[in-house]
């Protein structure tokens, strides 16, 4: 005879939170799509063929029912939040070999689902960041008019995926345009001011533009993940809290070089981070209290590392230096229990 | 003003419909009926009949054998043709018990009568609330005697009647108090006048409208005063810990009972059965049954007699609509289950569920916990369920201590929004048994301290005060030698 309770939610399953928050994503990466043309679509059948595999050898490894955990989606989630990191034309062992390192390392040499200290996705990226610098910085600019741009075919797409070099009669440095955030990073370490630097045209009227609209859609698919209760608002409401405080501020102080909380908000992966990333609930602060904290820490570090740091973007770093911190904040921030002072 | 729960909770989908639509009614009474001796909290009641004895209805079969034990009577008039053994639906292991072959001539006991309650002391009144075998009906049998005497030492006494029925399912609480409000604000004034206070509050969940408008309406033509609070229908809103937060925006401290913080809760089932046995001399020996479930033709609330079996019951609601004899004593959350139907009701069933498949979602393959937090989000104790599953997993005592695990209610709502779909809750309940140990150790080491420390100072002044005689008596004897 079963123990009480005698009954559970309905359909609520780790199978069906990972399906949600791959629909959250679906907008998103429709306007990757239409903005970087078909690449990310090679990138997420890559990067999830990847997964599985990795993730049915480790589960084989290690004496674990293949099947049940397979059907969780959570290593398709990890692959997908690699691919939306990665240039839509990387060569295919880069997404490649950050999915495998990211199931096989971060996830399951540390004991597989729920037990990794660190978000495997953000460990994989990290992984391939400091490994390939030059790969990662060959974004294309996004196909909006006005944007000198090379449409890339599907035929020419899988060409450069899969053999790493352009189609004949292309050369990297004129197809490829510095993201936002990188443009804005080196025209102010070359002296320009924010204004100068920001008058190229891939920056529009919020940030970068494109990027603009992607982040507006993340933030859409995460609003339908916090109203389908799967997430709590602590987290996002704090990461971007802490990146739009310290932006503000110094924005303020020093307007010709910092740019405004509106830039930083809709530049690279901040929406991402906040609703996606930081709020993996394995590698987070578990309390309400604690992912305010957890939160605030990745808007911040994530602020500093973009303004001062030796990356154009910080989120991954952030995420992986806060889940560092997660077990501390832990620690401190036990609420209070019914009938108990403190 | 009452708010929300604070903190914790789920709404859940109640079923309650499914059994109010018929009357209240009485259910077929057994040709024979099974007391346990044990079906209240504390210690078990020792028989007073032997076999071959001929019983009254309403006569004491069994006395309360310490503070915190219960009469038993008999709910029929017949004799005694058994004093052994049974099955009983609330623990796995038998518990002894008197058969009772019904001659279905309900002769009555003639010793009950109906007392002149504001003429008696509380002390008196409590002793003859005892002798009524009334024990608290919303599920923990506490014998109510017992809790009066724990608490009538506290001044200002605020007396809460639990009409919050916030378990799926069950609704033998919304049925009485739609249907016999007078009698409950009758047992309100009775307990009040035991507690020797004016104050007292029920409190029901919003979604009993017509439980609402009765109990308005009785506690209207009388006086003192008593206040019907309605609070979100939050389960578990009827916890008793959550209900007197959610009424009197106060926390009962950790290791402390509501007397400590001046309230008595006490459920609406309880007030009645107290106004049965005052006004009219009828002791503890019907209770109201709800019937449901799928699994059951007409579900329905019926007055039973204590000691039915439930297939009786059954019968009396039409009988099964399936083969499959899966059945549940209590609600869907917190109730047991078990399958044997010939199992007596007893003063603590509230409920009895026949579910079909389809009207409970059984858990699916467990998973990994993830750390969602939906847990800790739903957790009326405010505890984090997901790092005590952790810790249970390590049998980390000292951790799961710290963390609350003592304070756990075992309400289930962690397991219900589980996606991983753990069984927290068994797991909490097996867990708590080291750490009981851990505690009860504790303060056994403590009291060897107490003693061992007591023992040294009785010896230190034993000595001392053998020092000061032996002195004593060598100055007399040097005082007498001394002057020649």
């Amino acid at each position: 005879m079963t123990a009480a309770p005698h009954t559970v939610a309905p359909a609520n399953t780790v199978g069906r939170v990972m399906r949600q928050v791959l629909y959250a994503l679906l907008p998103a990466i429709c306007l990757h799509i239409i903005f970087f043309g078909p690449g990310l679509v090679i990138q997420i059948l890559l990067g999830v063929t990847a997964a599985v595999a990795a993730e049915s050898l480790a589960l084989r490894l290690r004496g674990q029912p293949v099947q049940k955990f397979l059907m969780d989606g959570s290593a398709a989630i990890t692959a997908v939040l690699i691919a939306l990191c990665l240039p839509p034309l990387a060569p295919w062992w880069l997404i490649v070999s950050g999915t495998a390192f990211a199931i096989l390392v971060a996830k399951h040499l540390y004991g597989g689902l729920g037990s990794n200290p660190f978000n495997p996705a953000m460990v994989g990226y990290a992984v391939l960041l400091v490994s390939f610098p030059a790969q990662l910085t060959r974004w294309l600019p996004p196909d909006i008019s006005g944007l000198q741009t090379v449409a890339f075919s599907l035929p020419e797409t899988l060409h450069t995926i899969f053999t790493g070099s352009l189609p004949t009669s292309l050369q990297w440095d004129a197809v490829t345009s510095p993201t936002p955030l990188n443009a804005l990073r080196t025209g102010v370490a070359m002296g320009q001011t924010l204004q100068e630097a920001t008058a190229q045209p891939i920056f529009g009227m919020l940030g970068g533009r494109g990027w603009d609209w992607i982040n507006v859609a993340l933030l859409a698919g995460g609003v339908w993940l916090l109203s389908q209760r799967l997430i709590r608002w602590h987290t996002p409401v704090a990461m971007l809290a802490g990146l739009t405080i310290p932006a503000a501020i110094m924005s303020a102080v020093d307007p010709g070089s910092y740019p405004g909380p509106m830039f930083h908000l809709t530049a690279g992966a901040s929406m991402l981070g906040a609703f996606f990333i930081a709020t993996d609930p394995v590698t987070s602060a578990t309390s309400d209290r604690g992912k305010l904290i957890y939160g605030a820490g990745i808007g911040v570090i994530t602020y500093v590392i973009r303004s001062w740091g030796g990356y154009p973007d910080g989120i991954a770093f952030a995420v992986l230096l806060m889940n560092l911190s997660a077990p501390l904040i832990d620690r401190f921030t036990v609420p209070r229990i019914y009938g108990h002072s403190r | 003003m009452i708010r929300a729960m604070t903190g914790g909770g789920l709404r859940l989908e109640t079923n309650k419909e499914r059994s109010t639509a018929a009357p209240l009614r009485a259910a077929s009474v057994p040709a024979e009926v099974i007391l346990p001796l044990d079906q209240h909290a504390g210690t078990a009641a020792r028989p007073l009949v032997k076999v071959g004895d001929a019983v009254l209805l309403g006569q004491p079969i069994a006395e309360p054998t310490s503070d915190i034990s219960a009469w038993v009577h008999s709910p029929v008039s017949g004799s005694v043709i058994a004093v052994e053994p049974r099955p009983v639906a609330y623990h796995a292991a038998s518990s002894p018990c008197i058969v009772i072959r019904n001659d279905f001539a309900d002769r009555r006991d003639n010793a009950n009568t109906a007392v002149d309650y504001a003429s008696m002391s509380p002390a008196q009144l409590s002793d003859h609330i005892a002798r009524g075998g009334i024990v608290g009906l919303g599920g923990a049998t506490f014998p109510t005697a017992s809790k009066l005497s724990q608490a009538v030492a506290q001044p200002d006494l605020h007396l809460l009647l639990n009409g919050a029925e916030c378990e799926p399912w069950i609704s033998c609480d919304d049925m009485l108090m739609r249907e016999r409000a007078a009698d409950i604000v009758f047992g309100a004034h009775v307990l009040m006048h035991a507690l020797g206070t004016v104050s007292c509050t029920i409190a029901v969940e919003d979604d009993v409208p017509q439980a609402i408008a009765s109990l308005r309406a009785a506690a209207a033509q009388v006086q003192p005063h008593i206040r019907i609070a309605t609070l979100p229908d939050v389960y578990p809103a009827g916890g008793e810990r959550q209900l007197i937060l959610a009424v009197t925006d106060r926390e009962v401290p950790a290791g402390r009972l509501p007397s400590d913080i001046g309230i008595l809760c006490q459920n609406v089932g309880t007030a009645a059965a107290v106004a049965r046995w005052i006004r009219d001399g009828e002791p503890l020996i019907t209770r109201i049954v709800t019937i449901t479930g799928s699994g059951v033709r007409e579900p329905a609330n019926l007055e039973t007699r204590l000691g039915t079996p439930i297939a009786s019951l059954i019968a009396d609601c039409g009988g099964y609509t399936t083969d499959d004899r899966r059945l549940i004593m209590g609600g869907s959350m917190m109730g047991l289950a078990f399958s044997d139907d010939r199992l007596p009701i007893v003063k603590g069933s509230n409920c009895v569920i026949v579910p079909s498949p389809s009207d409970l979602h059984p858990r699916s393959a467990e998973m990994p916990c993830i750390r969602c937090g939906n847990c800790s989000e739903v957790c009326p104790a405010w505890l984090l369920p997901q790092q005590l599953h952790w810790q249970a997993q390590a049998h980390d005592v000292a951790a799961l201590e710290s963390f609350g695990l003592m304070d756990c209610i075992e309400c289930g709502c962690c397991d219900y929004v589980c996606p991983s779909q753990i069984p927290l809750t068994q797991r909490f309940r097996e867990a708590k048994v080291p750490v009981q140990a851990e505690l009860l150790a504790r303060s056994e080491a403590h009291l060897s301290r107490q003693r061992y420390e007591a023992r040294g100072e009785r010896l230190v002044r034993i000595e001392n005060e053998q020092r000061a005689r032996l002195e004593q008596k060598r100055r007399e004897i040097t005082g007498r030698k001394s002057p020649p």
